[in-house]
């Protein structure tokens, strides 16, 4: 048998599942991801469909099977820079990038309430503000702060690391080449939401109270920007109805060729946000067709015996602001009634497709829409949405199989 | 261990640590109070110096149970990993849940001290109570049982011969293949996913039969298995032989069939020769090599009409969707379309579902001018002279009923699993086991008990013979984050028999059981419990001369991990154990105990609280997994947790036994809350039945309490995830103001 080391590419859900089943089969797992931290979009999910539960209890349990697994070594703010070499030995550059916070970090806080500059969050899409050094958030793993160098504005300001008391921060902390050698690799790079500025109609970047999916589930988060209120972002208004825009992107050729998988079950678990919230809203989710394969029908049934939750196939042609009340106006056409309805709202969510992360590497095979169809060579493979659009539990499953074929090229070679 | 038993207490004072407690009474708490050997402080614990001085002292012989009061047991692993085979390691959290959870004033850090005091007394009891775990060493048989040869169990069976296991594959028909090999065409796997493919299925059944890792019995069912993990003992009847073999663990892999399409007289089903299904279909088209030739007289179809979910997405026949249909729907009709240019398609569906990357599949079909697609439903079928139909079709998208000419109409059936007994429907199973209730003579009469169907695998376990079922038949798993996690260790299910799936997805989902099937024998083979604990080298041991036979944890374990003789005298099978302790919970005797983790260790622990004369003082159990991680998360936002509290942690609240809570309120703690995991059909508990088990426990607590002439209202169970650690304070405060309510505890301060 070749080198027993399996690179794993990308720490959410996807590459977290392969790292940790490879590893407590036996294997030497190396778990690369570029986020100070691992978890990735599941990490900024409010509930899971269809049981609404939190990802974090899912993400606490494979914590907790990482961390007493000397197999599985976790590099964040890491890169891959180069693979080279073929099934059974691979050469793999890393490069990681400098947190400025070291081991030492006890997590206590203390720099973060020095630190004079305010810089947009990203973990919350910007709805929020967070120090320059900072925890990405509340069950991070590692549980370290980082520092977000770029927006320090005084290059000389060192009140984080007089604040620290454990001598945790070196702002000199330069970028490191690491070389590691692997039998086989799996890309498990993900997704990013869709632009959704590029659909001009939907008034996404104009209108404030346009968001996507993904900030709604930071905005229903117990540790989002709101502390888990629903406001709508204009000002903070609680919001009485909301109008769900399927396929925000998805099954649109000026967008995306292919449908995103989850959008439809995503839309119909955030509308049960919103009425679980304010009992007396509304909310209207308009679809070309509801995707609910499988078991989750019957997440769709619970969904529809809510009165108050109106589906209608219906293709949204535009949005526009409402001067009046700083809420929205919707033209659709509905398809069934064949008629234009026009639905007044205070907040849209756009159901923003699935876009791959990597759609350029020179070790992968892509198909036309970007996701992963292969390696180049066969000790190589891809998991998760990186290779298709599919929701978490799929993901899970492919990735789990993901891992035996890795092994299979150590045992193979 | 031979090894004397010497405790070191090491207290961290950074972190606010020092600042917030008194360190130097903690130490006294160690070596005045319990005497302990070795106790030491450190101005920064985690650091290399700190860790320097614990290993120092190990490697000096002087200390073998480690008690690190520090920060939360969730943080620092890494650093504080200490041979866990020669070493118990006990966590105290001063950090997270004291000192980031109480306020700076000069009550609070009395408060925070008697807390302190109390944890540490709680961690050093703890660690006096542990011993290093002694894994079970298993011989292991490395032999995977594949049950079903369709295209997932072939696949099953090929991956794990792959990765160098040996495979014996069952069948139960003649012939490898399943459904997948009475497929014409398949809809397409890779892009442009827009061309039909030719069937792989052929391949896969000469690659298994090439493959010398894999044995095949086709016209085989399995008699009987027993035993566990790593050591199966299987039974079956080949053509009516009987063989025996040895396994170590199992892919469920049954399939599907198909929904019968009798039950659809609706739609025309077995009244017009001309209403075919789906399945029909392929027969059909592969009998005429291409041709789709009406079964009434053989003439060439020109107009063919689909319907969509034929019984699926309705709750009097398939409740749920079957995934599959709009794809292969649309595969035949490009089968009429190929067959003759000049025919006609028609799909009414209700949505069209063609998910993720298949969206291409349904444009292709869109844009041929031969296939028209609408939403609707079909509202009457009836037959001409010359057998062909007329549909009467209410089209929901031009908003007007019309009238379809057809010489054929093809219904989507759906699938359901081969768990579901042919004379059952899936919308009226009996829950958790599929059986029958019947009657049945005790000694207190006559009750209706359910008696479970022996269907595929025929386990002679103690719990019945086959997987409990979630919902319509299908097996149940951790659905979402594990969902390869059955309620049978060491047996995973794959395929459309627990989900309906297409021959893509099935074949990733092999793949993924046989990485499972083959873990759980490496994990077996080291001692280890396999998912979630799969670090614990622990397991139960029963002292059985004290059993009285009760059968609580055999009924009770979420995994049937006991079997019993015919007295009720449980028989374990440590590889099915999950080391959840629902058992250890269950027992009256507390006979059941790990090494690391029992009754006789928790009551201990609850005793080694100082319980204040003063004020409502309560006692909380809580999951480690959810509910303790929330409390972690209310120290690290800096909330403020009611110091009248102690919290132990349990591996699962299933484990909480009821002498817990007689110990403590005959302390004179005034009240219990045990804060665990939902349970239900959406249940989060990460040993599936735990906390409801907690739930149906704590129904019995009146009895505890009537003999102490207590309230039943001071134990109270409160389903808790971890994302809800901003609901905690108010908990507390509601329940604290109920037992103000009730009245303190009248055993306080005996």
């Amino acid at each position: 048998m070749s080198v027993e080391n399996i690179l794993i590419v990308g720490g959410g859900i996807s590459g977290i599942t392969a790292a940790v089943e490879a590893a407590e089969v036996g294997y030497n797992t190396i778990l690369v991801e570029t986020n100070p931290y691992l978890g990735g979009r599941v990490a900024q999910l409010n509930k899971y469909f269809p049981k609404l539960c939190p990802p974090y209890c899912g993400l606490e349990m494979n914590f907790r099977r990482i961390k007493p697994n000397p197999r599985i070594t976790v590099y964040t703010m890491t890169q891959v820079e180069e693979v080279s070499g073929d099934e059974g030995n691979y050469t793999v550059r890393l490069k990681v990038s400098p947190r400025y916070v070291n081991e030492k970090c006890t997590a206590c806080n203390a720099c973060a309430e020095a630190c004079p500059v305010e810089t947009s969050n990203d973990f919350n899409f910007g709805m929020d503000r967070t120090k320059a050094i900072h925890l990405p958030h509340e069950m991070a793993y590692p549980m370290r702060y980082v520092v977000d160098r770029d927006v320090c504005t005084d290059s000389s300001c060192d009140k984080c690391v007089k604040a620290c008391k454990y001598d945790a921060i070196d702002l000199g902390m330069k970028p490191e080449t690491v070389e590691i050698t692997v039998g086989s690799v799996v890309y498990a790079t993900g997704w990013k939401p869709y632009d959704a500025a590029k659909m001009d109609n939907l008034g996404f970047g104009r209108m404030k109270n346009v968001i996507t999916n993904m900030m709604m589930e930071r905005l229903a988060s117990p540790n989002g920007p709101t502390g888990g209120k629903i406001l709508r972002p204009s000002d903070n208004k609680e919001v009485k109805k909301v109008v769900f825009v399927q396929c925000a992107g998805s099954r649109d050729e000026n967008h995306l060729n292919y449908c995103s998988a989850i959008c439809c079950m995503a839309s119909l678990k955030q509308a049960t946000y919103i009425r679980e919230q304010y009992p007396d809203s509304k909310v209207v989710v308009a679809y070309i067709d509801l995707r609910t394969p499988g078991k989750y029908e019957d997440f769709l049934n619970r969904v529809q015996d809510d009165d108050n939750i109106q589906l209608i196939k219906g293709k949204v042609a535009k949005i526009e602001e409402d001067p009046g009340t700083g809420g929205v106006i919707i033209t659709a056409e509905d398809v069934e009634g064949g008629k234009k309805i026009y639905e007044k709202a205070d907040m849209v969510v756009l159901a923003t497709g699935m876009v791959p992360s990597v759609t350029e590497n020179a070790s992968l095979q892509f198909e036309e829409n970007g996701f992963i169809l292969a390696g180049k060579s066969s000790g190589v493979c891809s998991t998760g949405v990186a290779k298709r659009p599919s929701d978490v539990t799929s993901s899970i499953q492919d990735a789990t199989g993901a891992a035996l074929k890795s092994i299979q090229s150590l045992v193979r070679s | 261990m031979a090894d004397e038993k010497k405790i070191g207490v090491y207290i961290c004072s950074d972190c606010g640590i020092g600042e917030a407690l008194g360190v130097e009474e903690l130490e006294k708490v160690a070596t005045s109070e319990f005497k302990v050997p070795v106790c030491k402080k450190h101005p920064f614990l985690c650091s290399r110096e700190g860790v320097q001085v614990i290993k120092d002292d190990i490697n000096n012989g002087e200390v073998n149970k480690i008690v690190i009061a520090a920060c939360s047991p969730r943080v620092n692993n890494d650093v504080f990993d200490f041979d866990p085979l020669k070493n118990v390691v006990e966590r105290v959290n001063l950090r997270e849940q004291i000192v980031w959870t109480q306020p700076s004033d000069e009550e609070s850090r009395e408060a925070g001290q008697m807390m302190a005091a109390d944890y540490l007394r709680m961690g050093i009891t703890r660690a006096e109570k542990s011993e290093v775990p002694e894994p079970k060493i298993a011989d292991v048989n490395r032999t995977v049982l594949v049950v079903g040869g369709g295209v997932t169990g072939l696949t099953a069976a090929l991956e794990a011969s792959q990765t160098g296991y040996k495979t014996v594959l069952i069948e139960k028909t003649a012939e490898l293949g399943g459904w997948a090999k009475k497929m014409y065409r398949v809809f397409p796997s890779k892009p442009p996913f827009a061309e039909l493919e030719e069937p792989t299925i052929g391949a896969k059944i000469e690659a298994a039969g090439n493959d010398k890792n894999i044995t095949i019995h086709t016209g085989t069912t399995i008699s009987s298995i027993e035993g566990g993990p790593g050591e199966y003992k299987v039974t079956i009847d080949r053509n009516g032989t009987a063989e025996a073999f040895d396994a170590g663990s199992i892919i469920l892999a049954a399939g599907w069939r198909p929904y019968d399409a009798g039950k659809l007289d609706h739609l025309g089903y077995g009244k017009f020769k001309n209403v075919v299904t789906n399945l029909e279909m392929e027969e059909l088209v592969t009998k005429g090599n291409g041709k789709v030739a009406r079964p009434s007289d053989g003439k060439a179809a020109k107009n063919v009409v689909f319907m969509q979910c034929a019984g699926q997405r309705d709750k009097d026949h398939v409740p749920y969707c079957s995934t599959v249909c709009c794809n292969v729907s649309l595969k035949q009709a490009k089968y009429v379309r190929e067959s003759d240019p000049d025919a006609g398609a028609f799909i009414i569906y209700k949505d069209m579902r063609t998910m993720g990357l298949y969206e291409n599949f349904y444009k292709s079909a869109q844009d041929d001018e031969g296939i028209f697609l609408t939403k609707g439903e079909i509202l009457g079928i009836e037959e001409a002279s010359d057998g062909s139909l007329h549909v009467e079709v209410d089209n929901l998208l031009l908003g007007r009923k019309m009238k379809v000419q057809a010489d054929m109409v093809v219904l989507a059936t759906g699938m359901v699993s081969s768990m579901v007994p042919e004379d059952k429907g899936v919308n009226n199973l009996t829950p958790e086991y599929i059986g029958n209730m019947v009657k049945k003579e005790t000694e207190d009469g006559e009750i209706e008990a359910l008696e479970p169907d022996s269907l595929i695998l025929n386990l002679k376990y103690r719990q019945g013979p086959e997987m409990p079922h979630h919902k319509w038949g299908f097996p149940d798993s951790h659905f979402i984050c594990f969902p390869y996690e059955t309620r049978r260790t060491g047996i995973y299910s794959a395929g459309a028999v627990r989900h309906p799936m297409d021959a893509v997805q099935s074949t990733a989902d092999a793949t993924g059981a046989a990485l499972k099937a083959i873990q759980c024998l490496e994990l077996t083979a080291q001692g280890r419990a396999v998912h979630p604990r799969t670090w614990d080298r622990t397991y139960p041991e029963i002292r059985m001369e004290s059993c009285t036979q009760c059968r609580r944890c055999t009924v009770e374990c979420p995994f049937g991990a006991y079997d019993e003789t015919d007295d009720g005298t449980p028989l374990e099978f440590p590889s099915r154990c999950r080391r959840c302790g629902v058992c250890m919970g269950a027992c009256p005797q507390r006979v059941i105990s790990f090494k690391d983790y029992s009754v006789d260790m928790i009551s201990a622990v609850l005793k080694a609280i100082e319980v204040p004369d003063e004020g409502t003082f309560i006692l909380g159990f809580v999951c480690e997994n959810d509910a303790y991680p929330a409390f972690d998360m209310m120290g690290l936002n800096r909330m403020n947790l009611n110091p009248n509290i102690r919290l132990i942690p349990l591996r699962c609240l299933g484990g909480l036994n009821l002498v817990w809570i007689a110990d403590a309120l005959s302390k004179g703690i005034d009240g219990i809350l045990l804060l665990g995991c939902k349970y239900g059909d959406d249940y989060q508990c990460h040993y599936v039945k735990g906390s409801q088990m907690a739930n149906e426990r704590l129904g019995k607590v009146q009895e505890t309490l009537d003999r102490l002439m207590l309230e039943a209202e001071r134990v109270e169970q409160v389903q808790l995830s971890i994302s809800e650690w901003e609901r905690l304070p108010a908990i507390i405060e509601d329940f604290t103001k109920k037992i103000d309510d009730i009245g303190e505890n009248p055993y306080k301060g005996f």
